[in-house]
This record gives structure tokens, sequence and C-alpha cells, in this order.
């Protein structure tokens, strides 16, 4: 097996999370189908990062762990106040501005 | 020219045996992500989509994020999704109706380019070497290795992130705040309230339950001097659910004065 197939299951994995980043309306679980890119970057990296023989594409994926941590934290809550005010968690709801 | 061969190395048996088991699996499981109704399944199906992830970087050499993939995403993030989850509403299905018509047509029709562009570029991709493998960087052990790249030429991006994660904790924290709109009903309050009542009958509390020498129980109200069950003496909740005993069963019969 060619250790392209890993960048292929990444690229794959990362068009299905840009899917239902576009198609779900539960904010929740549009904030996992973003997850699932980030995962699907982290991947490429490790790949690459046996490819060329040296460790910076862990380290890279290892602050993509972080940064993608901090946003769960931040967007979570957001997600929790806007639920506050407007008990509803799908991405349709909060359309103020709209109207 | 383009040229078409990736010659990025190959991998030993047991890796093409797991990476051919785990990769459809996990891409079967994230595309149920996206068909599955409710958030919980697809919380579920994104974790094993992570813990498959987590294996893969352990075939790859990257133990440390293996174990870290495992640690924060499965356990951490996962964890905080399902909470958030259960504040949401946990049955909080999604609406599959289009608001914007033609949306979803047109978002496949969109990734599968996506995909498709990612794919050939990879396919046409040329590297310069065949793939060297991390058996010399991790001479030392892999974490060795990594701390020595964190501490040494990515400190200063490691600092930075540790300053991100202290704002994004406090920002977290200023989001979720919400400010009392009245102020908490205190005992000094109710102590007032008793006072200011109409009449001072009930000032210094409610009279208590009913207490015979046969039933001893919240449920059955106490008497009064008249004879008449007093409503205040239970709690309003086993009235209204009908949980109240009748309290003249037990009401002390005069003795007959023949002995």
């Amino acid at each position: 097996m060619s250790i392209a197939n890993y960048l292929y299951l990444s690229a794959i994995l990362f068009t299905i999370g840009a899917i239902g980043v576009v198609v779900r309306r539960n904010a929740i679980v549009v904030f996992m189908c973003i997850e699932l890119m980030l995962n699907a970057a982290n991947l490429a990296f490790v790949t690459f990062a046996r490819i060329n023989g040296n460790l910076q594409g862990q380290v890279v994926a290892f602050f993509t762990m972080v940064v993608a941590a901090c946003e769960v934290v931040v967007g979570l809550a957001i997600i929790v106040t806007i639920y506050r005010s407007r008990r509803s968690a799908s991405v349709d709801d909060a359309s103020l501005l709209k109207r | 020219m383009i040229n078409l061969a990736l010659s990025v190395g190959s991998t030993q048996t047991p890796e093409s045996v797991l990476f051919y088991v785990l990769a459809p699996l996990s891409v079967l499981a994230a595309l149920g992500m996206l068909i599955v109704k409710k958030a919980v399944h697809s919380a579920l199906l994104l974790a094993w989509v992570m813990i498959s992830l987590a294996i893969f970087y352990i075939a790859q050499d990257a133990l440390f994020l293996g174990i870290v993939q495992i640690v924060v995403y499965t356990g951490a993030v996962m964890m905080l999704f399902l909470f958030i989850l259960m504040l949401v509403g946990v049955d909080s299905a999604d609406s599959l109706i289009e608001n914007i018509k033609g949306q979803r047509a047109i978002a496949i029709t969109a990734a599968i380019g996506i995909s498709g562009l990612l794919l050939s570029l990879i396919g046409r991709a040329t590297m310069i070497n065949d793939t060297i493998g991390l058996a010399a960087a991790n001479r030392e052990g892999n974490v060795k290795g990594l701390a020595e790249q964190l501490f040494t030429k990515y400190v200063w991006a490691f600092e930075v992130v540790s300053a991100l994660l202290i704002t994004a904790a406090l920002g977290a924290m200023v989001l979720a705040h919400s400010q009392r709109a009245k102020s908490k009903f205190v005992q000094r309050d109710l102590s007032i309230a008793r006072f200011r009542k109409d009449s001072l009958a009930e000032a210094a509390g409610l009279p208590g339950s009913g207490v015979y020498a046969l039933h001893n129980a919240v449920d059955v109200p106490a008497l009064l001097p008249t004879g008449k069950p007093a409503p205040t003496s239970i709690s309003a909740v086993l009235e209204a659910r009908g949980d109240m005993i009748d309290s003249k069963g037990f009401e002390m019969k005069p003795e007959k004065e023949d002995e």
C-alpha cells in the first residue's frame, strides 16, 4: 500500500466535513463537522511528517489540536449564549440581521 | 510535465491491512454523521472517526499525537460536545427541510468537485524523494523528539498558543456568564415577607402536620381546636396530588364513661 493512501483518506474526510458544514442545520453538528475537517488536515500533517522524515509536521498537528480545543470552547459558549436567548440551536433561526 | 506516479514509498503488510480495515469504516462513520438525524448519534460517529484517526497516527510513528488525540479529542472535546448537547436538548432533531432551494444538490456537487480536485492533486503530485520515515527522528523516542522541536524551534508559537488557550477560557467564561435579572430571595426577604402579610397568624411559622397515636406522617393534616383539619399544615403539593390522608379517622373519640 502506498503511503499516499493516507492523504487520499484525509482528502475524503475533509470533503465530508465540508459537506456537513454546508448541509446540516444544528449548530452543534456543524461544529462537529468543522472538527472532522481539522482532524483530516492533521492526518495529512502526520503523513507528510513521515514522508519527509522530520517531526515538524507532528508539531504543526499538535498546534492544530490546541487551536481546535480553543475554538470548541469559544464556539460552544457562543452556541449556549444563542440558545439561551433564542431557545434554538439551529443556524437558520439566528437570522435577526436579515429582517 | 506532470508525473502521474506518486512514489512516496509503501508500507508493510500489517499496516496496509490496518488501513484497509479502518479507513472504509471511518469514511462510513463520517458519512453517517451527515445522514443521521440526532446530534448525539453524530457525536458518537465522530468519536469513532477520531479513534480510528488516533490509530492511524500511532501506526505512522506519531505515538504522542495518537495518545493526545484520544485523550484530548475523544475524551475532552467530545465530552464537551455531549455536555452542550445535554444543555441544549438531546432530542432536538434536525429539520430536514431545505430553506434555500437546491442547497443540498449544490453542496454535494461542489463537494464532489472539491474532492475530485484534491484527489487528483494528490495523485499527480511528485515528491522529490522516497519516504524517509521517522526512524531517525524518533531515535530517542517520539516524545523527546517532539519536545526538542517544541521548546527550541517552536517555543514562540508554543507561548502564543498558551496565551490563546487562556484567552479562550476567559472568553468562554464571559460568554457563559449571565447576570441575574432579580436579586436572589434570601432568608431576610422571607422574614420580611412573613411579617408584612395581612394577618400575623402565620408569622411564627406554619403549623406542623398531624401527629396521632396511630398515624404520624406529613400527609395527614393537623386538627384545629374546632375539629377541622388545618389546610396549611401539609404541603400544597401533596394536596394537589391527592396524596392527603383524611385526618377524621385519627380523631380522638370521647371515651364511654361506663367504667
